[in-house]
């Protein structure tokens, strides 16, 4: 793809490009992972950068997620700026103790002497008919700890921009990708001048409900709104791309035109970033609510066999459920 | 390997009582070794050194006052200074024989009881006593002295040593690196996953053992089957155990290992086989779990008496020379506990400093938020 073009991308492509632009404008970017060389990483995120960039700059790592988190600490240390890949989103707790041990907290730890520009790309979420393992996802895990940062991007255009913006970032950013949505196309303006890393996006404009999401279920708000609008209901939906920081400014600017939030994500709702949204905005804008902030989300179940995962996520029908149920308040 | 015979013949049914390798001790096994118990001079066929009478007074005097201020943080503990503190005693030799191995362009990746190593990178002793204290998380800049900051987790700073040489190779640069850990941490995943990556990627790291025999209270033999240096074999690059209280051999073996890193050969393992002569930390209880006769028959294996010993015998030191270093040790130590007396509690709001390099709204609403709650107190004047 030419510099500064507009294209029609996928996900997938969009991530590869923005990797692609990173590898080509800073020398101390790596990119680590398992299969992220010859085979181009199992998603082909990666592919063919390891052909252009060699082996030093792209590397295949031993199967071992600690390991690999663990010595992109001592790259970053280094100078080095590593984008690390883990393979699947339920593969990522073996790295766990180093993310939220160490990479997290050595910025504090040595007074800001030394800085973590570490990104972490973790594909995540179902509905690919994926194995156990496969399908999980574990952003709340992430957001809770601090020092980290976690964003999730819905579409093309954010996963570019998304991506350039976490690998400029001195601190480490767990970049979540909606593998079902890998394979979506959308516009991608590489000379754009994006917006904040952090801040939500308004998806659609609405005066009866705000539907929030990010990641694989803006899609599902967005169609949820337009089947709404059928029914002559007026749903905003907001794609917020940051789950940490959380652009709570922009929902409660939005709840408080609108008066119900309706807050949906793949994750249990249980101690989900839901819960966290809800608990912030009733706060900050309790008088402008007209329902109580409702979430849709996973069951307090390990994520069911691939059979079960149509029932298991929310969809179409259960966001629309909770926005009835918000509107008959 | 020995193998209890009687276990082998009669299997037992008890899971507890399976048939168990025997802890090899230091003499079954090669133990590299340079200066004996008793301070005399040996030679081994691979290790050598030669050193001058006033390198081996300062590998004494590094010994004699890393072990002074160890005896000063375990007292300021005592009365309530520090929270805590890990005594490094009986651990001096692997600490500073390896750490005067070092150049200062080498990287040190330490666990928490490295202060003796901190002391041959220059470390100023007090900034090691922050995080004891309570007044801060780590309390040094770790590039200024490569020597990065004390890590309480076990294990996990073999990955960021190898990371880190990773990234030396990267830049063509000729420096090595050196990750500090014990025989507990040896049990550790992340141990094995760096021995992994450095061995495939041919890292210029030293990986440290300090087998001091114990991990709070479990015996190596908690640990291993077979002598922790030999673990190296099966991943594909050197071990060697050394005598652990011989500091001469500590720094022949180091030396040797951080040339091999630096002229592109890769990883070493080095098992510094010596003792744990006083508790884990000053909260631990020793004699719940071992008998005093061990840690007497390692006290005949003093690193510091037999250096002595070798230096009078030789005369390479003087009475004047042990004199002056004691007033030496009294002045670090007097030093060390004014400094720690005198060091101020960290302000409030220094909870919401350096969690971002970048920033974070949520962390700038909680400061504004907790900065006017302490606000309020002064304006109703409490």
């Amino acid at each position: 793809m030419a510099a500064g073009s507009t294209e029609k991308l996928s996900i997938v492509k969009a991530i590869n490009a923005s990797l692609r632009k990173s590898l080509e404008t800073d020398n101390k970017v790596v990119i680590m992972g398992e299969d992220v060389g010859k085979l181009g990483g199992v998603f082909r995120v990666t592919d063919g950068l390891q052909k252009d960039f060699g082996e030093e700059r792209v590397i295949d790592t031993p199967l071992a997620e600690s390991g690999i988190v663990g010595t992109a600490i001592g790259l970053a240390l280094r100078g080095y700026r590593p984008v690390v890949e883990i393979q699947f989103d339920g593969f990522v707790f073996p790295a766990y103790d180093q993310i939220v041990t160490q990479l997290a907290k050595m910025h504090a730890r040595a007074l800001g002497k030394v800085k973590m520009p570490v990104v972490i790309r973790i594909p995540y979420g179902g509905g690919i008919g994926a194995v156990e393992h496969h399908s999980e996802s574990p952003e709340a895990l992430f957001a809770h700890v601090a020092g980290l940062k976690c964003v999730s991007p819905s579409n093309a255009f954010d996963a570019y921009w998304m991506m350039q913006q976490a690998i400029a970032s001195d601190d480490p950013v767990i970049y979540f990708e909606p593998k079902r949505r890998y394979h979506d196309r959308s516009e991608v303006n590489t000379s754009a001048i994006p917006g904040p890393l952090h801040a939500a996006r308004l998806e659609r404009l609405g005066t009866d409900l705000t539907l929030a999401a990010y990641g694989p279920m803006v899609k599902v708000c967005r169609d949820a709104a337009a089947a709404a609008a059928e029914e002559g209901k007026s749903i905003e939906v907001l794609d917020l791309r940051s789950i940490s920081p959380i652009d709570f400014d922009a929902i409660e600017a939005s709840v408080r035109r609108t008066g119900r939030l309706v807050i949906v994500h793949e994750a249990p709702v249980f101690f989900g970033s839901g819960a966290e949204v809800a608990a912030r905005i009733t706060e900050r804008c309790f008088y402008h609510l007209e329902a109580p902030v409702l979430r849709v989300g996973g069951f307090h179940a390990p994520y069911p066999p691939s059979r079960l995962e149509d029932e298991y996520l929310p969809g179409l029908d259960r966001v629309l459920d909770a926005v009835d149920r918000a509107l008959a308040y | 390997m020995t193998v209890d015979s009687t276990a082998a013949r009669k299997p037992r049914r008890s899971s507890t009582k399976r048939t168990r390798a025997k802890q090899p001790t230091a003499d079954q096994t090669q133990l590299v070794q340079l200066l004996t118990p008793e301070g005399e001079r040996v030679e081994h066929p691979d290790y050598s050194i030669d050193l001058t009478p006033e390198e081996l007074r300062g590998l004494y005097r590094d010994m004699v006052l890393t072990r002074r201020f160890d005896a000063e943080a375990t007292t300021l503990q005592r009365q309530g200074e520090l929270g805590l503190w890990a005594s490094l005693l009986g651990q001096e030799a692997p600490q500073i024989g390896s750490g005067r191995a070092l150049r200062d362009d080498d990287y040190v990746f330490p666990t928490y009881r490295e202060h003796g190593v901190a002391w041959c990178r220059d470390v100023d002793p007090t900034n090691l006593l922050g995080m004891f204290r309570g007044v801060n998380n780590g309390g040094w800049d770790p590039n200024s002295n490569n020597f990065h900051l004390y890590t309480i987790v076990i294990g996990s700073q073999t990955l960021h040593a190898t990371g880190y040489a990773m990234g030396v190779a990267k830049d063509g640069a000729d420096s090595a690196v050196i990750a500090y850990f014990g025989d507990g941490a040896s049990s550790q995943g992340d141990v094995a996953e760096a021995f992994t990556f450095s061995a495939v990627y041919n890292a210029p790291v030293v990986f440290f053992c300090q087998n001091n025999q114990w991990a709070i209270s479990e015996p190596t033999e908690r640990q291993t089957r077979v002598p922790l240096y030999q673990r190296a074999q099966g991943y594909g690059f050197p071990g060697v155990r050394v005598d652990g209280n011989d500091v001469l051999a500590c720094l022949a073996v180091t030396r040797a290992a951080l040339e091999r890193a630096r002229s592109g050969q890769g990883p070493m393992l080095v098992e510094a086989f010596t003792y744990r002569m006083g508790a884990h930390t000053t909260s631990d209880d020793p004699t719940r779990y071992r008998a005093d006769e061990e840690r007497e028959l390692w006290e005949a294996k003093d690193p510091i008496l037999r250096l002595r010993t070798y230096l009078t015998r030789e005369e390479f030191a003087d009475e004047a020379f042990f004199t002056a270093l004691d007033q030496e040790s009294d002045a670090l130590a007097k030093r060390v506990r004014d400094a720690v007396r005198s060091m101020p509690d960290p302000d409030h709001m220094a909870i919401f400093e350096n969690i971002y390099a970048d920033g974070h709204a949520l962390v700038d609403e909680e400061r504004a938020q907790f900065a006017a709650y302490q606000a309020s107190f002064a304006e109703e004047g409490h």
